[in-house]
């Protein structure tokens, strides 16, 4: 049997309608899921003190806090060497050898299992550089670890400003760099973001990277200098989760929804700082 | 007249085609030069070599050959600061497209970027240039609002102003007003009139009529070719080669 034009249309929707649907099931389960199982281990004691009894008692006060400042971290190294190349690829590079070579390179780096960042950071930051299972060398493993998502995101954020703002400022006898800094940059601005929380994201959930850099396994205080060791998040969960016998349960889905909310709140940072920027937009 | 700018044997290509086969022409100084003709003519093109805007084409196979000389001194030679070649030779386009921030950053952005930053220096110039362009009056109460705003006749004399803003020498004009309604062209059209007292004008104009209520000197492109050169009057009424009267006549374009 033949459908008419109409019906097939509305079979079409239909199933394009049910697929978009299912992508965001999953997403609502794994949130809820852990949400009902971890919301009761959430309590002041259990985000602001030490573990204790093994890890089975008291809180997560240094994986959360070392989470955070690994991420700090990981924002301080790949955010300058990301917008500056994307700066670069999007404003200057001419369409060369280099610039493809660049191009190859971000390729390959966003294809490199994670793992694969540990034991490099491993190799390079902790061993080579004599910076020590640290701080340091974490968020430099994390940050190269991020680096193709921050600067392929950034570079299309500045190749969506109108090239022609771009010639009518070098009509008014703007600089190249000028150009770049007072039209370019400012209204490429929200687009950078949401690529640099994107990244930022990724490398707060990484447990690979940290796990041969800085990540500690039982480490009952809070770092002091980028040189210390920390414990952090995905690898407390891990460790909590596979290394100690009898945890309750409570406990590893508890530290799972902090993670969790953690990237859900740069999620939401990253939609508000957008959505502002956009009303305010005037092209 | 002054000679302010002469080009001599101007060939431009690009992408292998000839844009401009070899022009040479004399722009006096506080006056309106018009170049009409027809599309493709290389009027644009023309007018975007004088300020050097043709060097941000990044293609290959660009050539340029022939000399444009800015009061005596050729602006292609080595030595030349084009940013400062920019401020001296100013253009305003087709479509009038204002820098996306406030009627008064975009007024203000060419001298700030020059590094101007006196306030006092800064809002002379801002009632100057806008009163130059015949836009002061309308927006004097409303300079912090988004250029994008006003309407496009009103964007197009703000982006006359924004030059002006510059006190360039030169001023080109790429068909600034296409687009407007006659009420709004005959705004922009009698403030250029009264600007070329302190400035070199190039336009190229909307259209024959406009070139004709314009020009003190007037050239006609075709196809790359200088076909003709002279003053508004001669050229209109006795225009001595075929092909400019069959076009100045309407018989083709």
């Amino acid at each position: 049997m033949k459908m008419s034009r109409q019906s097939s249309q509305r079979v079409a929707f239909a199933a394009l309608t049910i697929v978009a649907v299912i992508v965001v099931v999953p997403v609502l389960l794994v949130v809820a899921y852990v949400m009902a199982q971890g919301i009761g281990a959430i309590n002041w004691e259990f985000l602001t003190a030490m573990p204790r009894e093994g890890m089975k008692a008291g809180g997560i006060l240094p994986a959360a806090v070392g989470t955070i400042v690994l991420t700090l971290g990981t924002a301080l190294v790949s955010i300058p060497l990301a917008v500056g190349g994307a700066i670069y690829l999007a404003e200057y590079a001419r369409d060369n050898w280099l610039t493809q070579v660049i191009r190859l390179a971000i390729i390959n780096l966003a294809g490199i299992p994670s793992v694969v960042y540990g034991l490099f950071g491993l190799g390079l930051f902790v061993l080579f550089l004599r910076l020590g299972t640290s701080i340091a060398a974490g968020s430099l493993t994390l940050g190269l670890m991020t680096l193709p998502v921050v600067i392929s995101t950034a570079e299309e954020a500045l190749l969506a400003v109108p090239q022609h703002f771009r010639v009518v400022s070098r009509s008014l006898g703007a600089s190249r760099w000028q150009t770049v800094r007072h039209i370019v940059l400012p209204n490429a601005l929200p687009g950078i973001l949401t690529g640099v929380i994107l990244g930022l994201e990724r490398a707060a959930g990484e447990t690979a990277p940290i796990l041969f850099t800085v990540a500690a396994f039982y480490l009952p205080q809070l770092p002091r200098s980028p040189l210390d060791q920390t414990m952090a998040l995905p690898y407390h969960l891990y460790v909590i989760s596979t290394q100690v016998p009898g945890m309750p349960l409570r406990v590893q889905y508890g530290t799972a929804l902090v993670l969790l909310l953690l990237v859900l709140g740069l999620d939401v940072a990253a939609t508000v700082i957008r959505s502002q920027y956009r009303r305010r937009r005037q092209w | 007249m002054v000679t302010k700018i002469s080009v001599r044997n101007l060939e431009y290509r690009y992408n292998g085609l000839g844009a401009l086969a070899g022009v040479t022409v004399d722009l006096p100084a506080n006056a309106v030069s018009v170049l009409f003709g027809p599309s493709r003519a290389g009027k644009s093109t023309f007018l975007r070599c004088l300020n050097r805007l043709n060097d941000l084409i990044e293609t290959e196979g660009t050539t340029l050959r022939g000399q444009i000389l800015l009061d005596g001194e050729d602006i292609y030679a080595p030595t030349v600061n084009v940013t400062e070649l920019r401020r001296r030779v100013g253009m305003v386009f087709a479509l009038p497209i204002p820098l996306p921030m406030s009627i008064r950053e975009n007024v203000a952005y060419g001298l700030r970027m020059r590094g101007e930053h006196r306030q006092e220096k800064l809002s002379e110039s801002m009632e100057r240039s806008l009163s130059q362009a015949a836009l002061w009056d309308e927006v004097k109460d409303r300079l912090s609002e988004p250029a994008m705003r006003l309407s496009g006749g009103q964007q197009q004399r703000l982006c006359l102003a924004r030059v002006l803003a510059l006190e360039p020498e030169v001023i080109l004009l790429d068909n600034p007003t296409s687009g407007l309604d006659p009420l709004s062209t005959a705004k922009v059209e009698a403030s250029l009139k009264h600007l070329r007292a302190e400035y070199t004008i190039v336009m190229v104009p909307h259209s024959v009529q406009q070139a004709a209520r314009m020009a003190d000197l007037a050239a006609f492109l075709l196809n790359g070719e200088l076909v003709e050169v002279g003053t508004g009057a001669d050229l209109f009424t006795r225009p001595r080669e075929r092909r400019t009267e069959d076009y100045v006549t309407g018989r083709f374009g």
